[in-house]
């Protein structure tokens, strides 16, 4: 979705999020990265998946309806430079928020490779800009119906075999893919950076519940990151923390489908 | 006016009649607070003091001496004219109590209910020097509520000043910030306060639980400031969404008062502080107040752990609201773990006495070692390990040292850490110039005045963890300071 939110379309920079909440009175405050912004127009784009309750909200808003409120933009910017040859990986609703990274890589100079995962052909997103940023694409689905049959590590892995070794990696989708890209490339020795989804309150500081580990020390997504070295991240903690209020999210997110079927506004759209 | 009792109008004559000594004074019983029964109060989130009746408010202002010399005012940070605004509250006269508070205080309903008073104005009152126990001195914090409260409806907006055509930018809408934009409106600038948050209000709405601090007494206060023509932006990060030199290179603004407090929680570095059921008492409290957890699923869409044995470390004010807190999210059994003995403790009196008369379980001398989980990375205890109290340390309380192999494990599915907050490192890193200490806070000089021109910053970002009370005083400091800087920039402008 677009969203009109001038200071934050003037101030965001690649790898910044912002947390919007659909209703201001009681809705959830959630993280969501920018994918994209037009300064002239004053508006930044997200792009979420629907997955429970909060994000169902967002998906079934109109346009011209208004959000709850929209704050920042917030996380430290990208660190962009000129590396080499840079590999940019996606996986699943991942690939929006690598969007903007791999602009500003391309715009630093960099020959960019771009890794896009998805389950399935419908659910992959973003395939047109990717192609047209990057020097070559490679299009992986889960179940072979679009691309190459499989998942992320294996073209990755591929890459960091070839004589021209990649000289960063940037890898953002779900935790258990950002694990596994950094496993892959780190007996290759090549850096690799992730950007964390957690949960978060704030996004400000104040609340500490996005705190993951890094090289053994205690960092907060919101200030400290969203990006981080994937070499250092524990991802293993960081999955059980995301899996923290599964139960409760669950229950919201039936309640709520529950009343939408009983007044007949459900419109199963996919986002 | 209500009925008042037999005994306080033979009492009022004498008093009048300048014929109350002050033997007959001290033999006034102070005046307990009425309070929501702790057995009831456990299971609700309404305010646990319920206030003075009318009787009691002019009884307890009665045992106070009007002391020539004052003492109480030397312990009040912003040296409220106590003796005179309990004269008045015993005369009935509650709208004029109300507006000599008023003249010291932007937040008198706020500061009745959350002040340490005990270590302020009544620490020094003589009624309990003569009693030898400051819970027995005259109750001015519950006075000033009560004046508050009462006369609070009909209360005056106080009016800005004229226009000078200059802009200030308040960042934070925390008590600090709310005094130091009425002052600079009253200055005649036009003032704009940026919040991070959705709600105004700061550490007033995220963090004071509802059973302390009712919200729309919070709301009320910022009504007024709109009123008064303050403009309120909520949603906007300064350092992010603007920096401090995009506001006053680019947006105008001549003076910026920094009162962004000190929100960034500390964690112990123990084993197992990232499991899932660990909170800082930030978050726990955030989600439960600002965020209404506590109606999860019927009003509000922000969920909280549902905990059964909470562990709570830390013996400071935000230690106790968020034990208190968990008793109200429905769990059955609350730990308050602290390794010092409970004279040390840095919390009110009133609030560990209120947790306790709630069931909080107090293990003093005693600090977790680690926390342990399960297989799922959920908590399912505490280890902890046990204290003596050895010689003074460097702040003067007796320092606690473990002793060796008192490990003991207590069972809990939660574990909230309040051990206080640091500075967040946001505004340091984005503007250049701005000095700060080396543990991250801003320097300022007596006038709140920082290494920038025309920026002044108060409260917890210049004091560590302070009270709402020391941060009102330094947004007054502060905005004098704004005025007179700005009342300088305009005579410089006209001399040009």
């Amino acid at each position: 979705m677009d969203v009109c939110a001038p200071y934050v379309a003037r101030a965001r920079k690649a790898g910044q999020f912002v947390i919007v909440s659909p209703d201001e009175e009681r809705g959830e405050r959630i993280p969501l990265t920018i994918v994209d912004g037009d300064e002239q127009k004053g508006t930044i784009r997200l792009i979420f998946q629907r997955v429970g309750k909060t994000t169902s909200q967002l998906a079934e808003m109109s346009a011209g309806d208004c959000l709850g409120y929209v704050a920042g933009p917030l996380g430290k910017p990208t660190h962009v430079e000129r590396f080499g040859v840079a590999v940019c990986v996606g996986g699943g609703i991942g690939v929006a928020p690598l969007l903007p990274i791999t602009k500003a890589l391309k715009e630093a100079g960099n020959t960019v490779i771009a890794i896009l995962g998805a389950r399935t052909k419908e659910l992959l997103i973003l395939e047109e800009e990717f192609r047209q940023l990057s020097d070559e694409l490679i299009v992986v689905t889960d179940d072979g119906s679009y691309g190459r049959k499989g998942v992320v590590t294996e073209p990755l892995a591929e890459v960091c075999r070839r004589e021209r070794k990649p000289d960063f990696v940037m890898a953002i989708g779900p935790a258990i893919m950002m694990k596994f890209c950094c496993e892959t490339t780190r007996p290759f020795g090549i850096r690799t950076q992730v950007s964390l989804n957690t949960i978060m309150v704030d996004g400000t500081g104040m609340c500490g519940g996005c705190r993951v580990e890094v090289g053994g020390k205690t960092q907060f997504v919101c200030v400290d990151g969203p990006e981080f070295d994937g070499h250092q991240v524990n991802f293993d903690l960081m999955m059980k923390r995301l899996a923290a209020y599964k139960d409760l999210e669950q229950k919201a997110y039936e309640a709520y489908r529950q009343h939408r079927c009983r007044i007949g506004l459900d419109r199963s759209s996919n986002p | 006016m209500s009925e008042i009792s037999q005994t306080l109008k033979e009492l009022l004559e004498k008093h009048r009649a300048g014929q109350l000594k002050p033997k007959d004074r001290f033999a006034i019983p102070p005046q307990e607070m009425p309070e929501q029964d702790p057995a009831v109060r456990r299971f609700n989130m309404n305010e646990v003091a319920l206030g003075y009746t009318e009787e009691q408010a002019r009884m307890e202002a009665l045992r106070c001496l009007h002391c020539p010399n004052a003492p109480c005012v030397e312990g009040c940070p912003v040296r409220i004219p106590i003796r005179d605004f309990i004269r008045e509250i015993a005369e009935g006269r509650y709208q004029k109590a109300l507006e000599i508070i008023k003249g010291y205080s932007l937040l008198p309903a706020v500061c009745g209910r959350v002040c340490p008073q005990e270590v302020q104005c009544q620490e020094k009152c003589t009624v309990g020097l003569r009693f030898k126990d400051v819970m027995k001195s005259v109750s001015i914090g519950r006075l000033e509520r009560f004046a508050a409260d009462r006369a609070g409806e009909a209360a005056a907006v106080p009016e800005a000043g004229e226009s000078t055509g200059q802009k200030v930018a308040v960042i934070g809408s925390g008590p600090g910030g709310i005094v130091a934009a009425a002052d600079t409106r009253r200055g005649g600038h036009e003032v704009t306060i940026f919040e991070a948050f959705h709600k105004p209000g700061g550490v007033m709405v995220y963090g004071i639980p509802e059973f302390r601090l009712p919200k729309a007494i919070v709301r009320k206060e910022i009504e007024t400031l709109e009123k008064m023509g303050v403009r309120i932006v909520c949603n906007f990060i300064v350092g992010r969404t603007r920096t401090i030199e995009q506001l006053m290179k680019e947006d105008g603004f001549d003076a910026v008062y920094i009162g962004v407090g000190a929100g960034l929680p500390k964690f112990l570095g123990i084993e197992g502080e990232h499991l899932v059921g660990v909170y800082s008492a930030n978050e726990y409290l955030t989600r439960a107040n600002l965020m209404k957890a506590y109606q999860f699923g019927e009003g509000a869409d922000t969920p909280i752990a549902l905990s059964r044995r909470v562990a709570v470390f830390g013996g400071g004010n935000v230690a106790m609201d968020a034990a208190r807190m968990a008793l109200r999210l429905g769990a059955e059994k609350v730990y308050l773990i602290y390794r010092r003995s409970e004279k040390e403790m840095p919390a009110r009196v009133e609030e560990v006495h209120h947790a306790k008369e709630e069931g909080v379980e107090f293990r003093l001398l005693q600090s977790p070692k680690r926390i342990l989980g399960n297989e799922r990375g959920q908590v399912v205890g505490v280890e902890c390990l046990r204290y003596e109290l050895g010689e003074p340390d460097e702040s003067g309380r007796r320092r606690p040292v473990p002793i060796a192999g008192s490990e003991f494990v207590l069972e809990a599915d939660t574990a909230i850490v309040a051990i206080g907050n640091g500075p967040n490192p946001l505004l340091q890193q984005t503007t250049p110039g701005l000095k700060f200490n080396r543990w991250g806070y801003i320097e300022v000089d007596e006038n709140c005045r920082t290494s920038l021109e025309g920026v002044y910053a108060g409260g917890d970002i210049v004091l560590g963890s302070a009270t709402v009370i020391l941060a009102m005083g330094q947004g007054r400091i502060a905005a004098a300071g704004i005025n007179a800087y700005l009342a300088e920039k305009r005579r410089r402008g006209a001399g040009a």
